[in-house]
């Protein structure tokens, strides 16, 4: 016997029962659905996640000052200027896993530009800045050698300052005061969206280190050379542990620490945050697992729950079949691709319905998902597996009937 | 003397109920010739339908031997069996046995699925045996669309539907009134004389009296075996 003649008698078997074929695919349809939709909704996120982190740097690493303590009331990082500029220079110069480092000062205030006012936080950086967070300039231009070296009085702007101060005009070459210091600005930086905290990123305004220092934040950091931060990146695919340890080691050198003396300066680092996150997410994917192969379970007892009804109703038809010569074997495979079909046509319109469900989704709720090959062809197997498994039993059962018996089975 | 088409020895059948074993077949002997029609009668319980699964090659025996068409077919395994009743047996049974909502065409080409041939051959033999029994005109209809008559005609047409060297008839009228059981009677003899070999079980005398030859069984025995002048179930419906 073929099997497209074995195809054919199983649809016809479900074509006969056809509510019953529905409900019994519904088990199959739900689980199917439920895999694709919770892995896109799931994927989705952990991409979101992903892309926060990204626009955030994975591979870097941040050095605070250190905090000062006064009249006993320890102030926060970066409260008491340790370090400094050149310690940022250092850095970027003889640690080899480092890409990058860039020294900022970090300062805030009211800006305006003609009749348009906007409170914002501004930093003075150094060309690294852009690099290490991967900040491009999308109208105008960069700083130049000669505005960074003379304190040049010029300023980049993030997109939501410039949408404050000039709307939709083209904020290029318009003066804004910052902190009553006239600034040119001299190009508008890439949107970045919030942070993971939620910031908003695009509210920023960046100039010079040595303009905030010496123009903008005033005459008490004029003449010193430290800064609040320094921002450093790894290179991609170095050693993150080694190149803090590094960098440690270089710091307590430069500022002179004995050993056993606390460190006067912070490090953060980020992949930490990237490490909880990547480990959550495993533990989120894991109960998306668990949750949709319950569904696919239960879908799959359903099968077998029917195809085990189905082998007693048809009890008469399987002697028959018997009789005019089919052999043990035909039976089984019979009703095992019965099984199958059942679950395979539950899967397709499983996956259509969790194509459409997860497309549903991001319309209604707004959430980001993200439909995988992967998903559809797990989704796919797992339910040709589960018609299998479950249609064996029964089409075992089936073909160990004795044609006599079965017969005469009223 | 040719080589019968069938032909048993000592064939005996126990089965076991609990503690007890019945014999319900006791060391039965006997011969049937190609192109014969018998009837095989005796109460329930006599053995008669054990001896009809047994030709059927739907049960094995206990004891003896059994030759189909020269072939020993006592000691066959499942599949082999199932090889036999598919290329040397067709089987009609009280209760037609037909699948429902499958047409008359599907249901006589059902053996032949099963012998591995191709759908248009499967077609046309199929149409070839419809035709056969006078249901040219019905081979779309599914079971439910046709009358009792005609339902057992399309389960001769099935029997014969891979040129069986034997046809096993259970009661093929038990479930009929009497005038259908009559033009039932007369398809199978009109299929004896073309050639067919019919064995056919019944308890009713004028079922058993349309055929050329009667068996009478008794607690697993034959008790009588005689040639019988049949009646003509054609003349009977003029």
């Amino acid at each position: 016997m073929n099997f497209a003649a074995t195809l054919r008698i199983a649809l016809l078997a479900l074509r006969i029962n056809k509510m019953r074929s529905a409900l019994t695919m519904l088990g199959i349809i739900i689980g199917v659905a439920a895999v694709i939709i919770m892995i896109a909704v799931g994927g989705g996120a952990q991409a979101r996640v992903e892309e926060q982190i990204r626009s955030l740097g994975s591979n870097i690493i941040i050095v605070m000052s250190g905090s000062m303590t006064s009249g006993g009331a320890r102030g926060g990082a970066g409260s008491q200027p340790t370090i400094s500029e050149d310690d940022g220079y250092a850095i970027g110069r003889e640690i080899e896993e480092i890409q990058a480092a860039a020294p900022t000062l970090r300062g805030s205030g009211q800006v305006v530009a003609g009749n348009a006012n906007w409170s914002t936080t501004f930093y003075g950086i150094t060309p690294d800045y852009l690099e290490v967070r991967e900040w491009a300039v999308v109208e105008g231009r960069g700083f130049e050698q000669a505005e960074m070296n003379g304190a040049g009085k010029v300023v980049l702007i993030g997109q939501t300052v410039a949408k404050n101060l000039f709307g939709e005009a083209s904020p290029l070459d318009q003066v804004i005061r910052v902190r009553k210091v006239p600034l040119t600005v001299i190009g508008v930086l890439d949107r970045k969206g919030q942070s993971m905290t939620g910031q908003d990123q695009d509210d920023i305004l960046l100039m010079p280190i040595a303009t905030a220092r010496k123009r903008v934040l005033g005459s008490a950091l004029a003449k010193s050379r430290s800064v609040g931060s320094i921002m450093v990146k790894v290179n991609q695919g170095a050693d993150m542990a080694s190149a803090d340890a590094r960098m440690r080691e270089l710091l307590r050198q430069r500022h002179r620490l004995q050993p056993g003396q606390d460190d006067d300066f912070f490090v953060r680092n980020l992949s930490e945050i990237l490490q909880a996150q990547e480990a959550s997410s495993k533990v989120m994917a894991l109960l998306l697992a668990a949750v949709a192969s319950v569904s696919l379970l239960v879908g799959g007892i359903g099968i077998m729950n029917i195809m085990l009804v189905s082998v007693t109703e048809r009890t008469r038809e399987i002697g028959l079949r018997m009789a005019v010569g089919a052999r043990a074997n035909d039976i089984l495979t019979q009703f095992l691709v019965e099984a199958v079909t059942l679950s395979l046509i539950g899967g397709v319109i499983g996956i259509m319905l969790g194509i459409g469900g997860s497309m549903l989704i991001a319309q209604l709720a707004g959430w980001r998902t993200e439909l995988s090959a992967g998903s559809i062809v797990l989704a796919a197997g797992f339910a040709g597996a589960v018609g299998i498994f479950f249609g064996y039993y029964p089409a075992k059962k089936a073909s160990r009937l004795l044609p006599i018996e079965a017969l005469r089975y009223e | 003397m040719a080589e019968a088409l069938i032909r048993v020895e000592q064939l005996a059948k126990e089965y076991r109920m609990g503690s007890n074993v019945v014999q319900a077949l006791c060391g039965v002997s006997l011969e049937i010739a190609a192109g014969e029609f018998v009837a095989v009668m005796g109460p329930s319980g006599s053995g008669k339908s054990t001896f009809m699964n047994l030709l059927g090659c739907l049960d094995h025996p206990s004891a003896g031997r059994y030759w189909l068409g020269g072939q020993e077919v006592s000691q066959l395994s499942g599949d082999e069996l199932a090889r036999v009743r598919n290329r040397k047996l067709g089987f009609v049974f009280q209760h037609f046995n037909l699948l429902a909502r499958t047409s008359a065409l599907d249901n006589v080409s059902l053996p032949l699925l099963y012998s591995g041939m191709s759908p248009p051959e499967r077609k046309r033999h199929a149409e070839q045996r419809l035709s056969q029994v006078g249901l040219a005109e019905r081979m779309d209809h599914h079971p439910a669309q046709l009358s009792g008559g005609q339902q057992q005609r399309v389960a001769i047409a099935r029997a014969l539907v891979n040129d069986p060297q034997l046809v096993l008839a259970d009661e093929p009228t038990g479930a009929l009134d009497s005038r259908t059981s009559v033009e039932i009677m007369a398809l199978l003899q009109q299929l004896n004389r073309e050639g067919i070999t019919i064995v056919l079980v019944t308890h009713e005398h004028d079922v058993a009296h349309f055929a050329g030859r009667i068996i009478s069984f008794r607690d697993g025995k034959v008790i009588e075996d005689k040639p019988n002048a049949a009646n003509d179930a054609a003349a009977l419906l003029q």
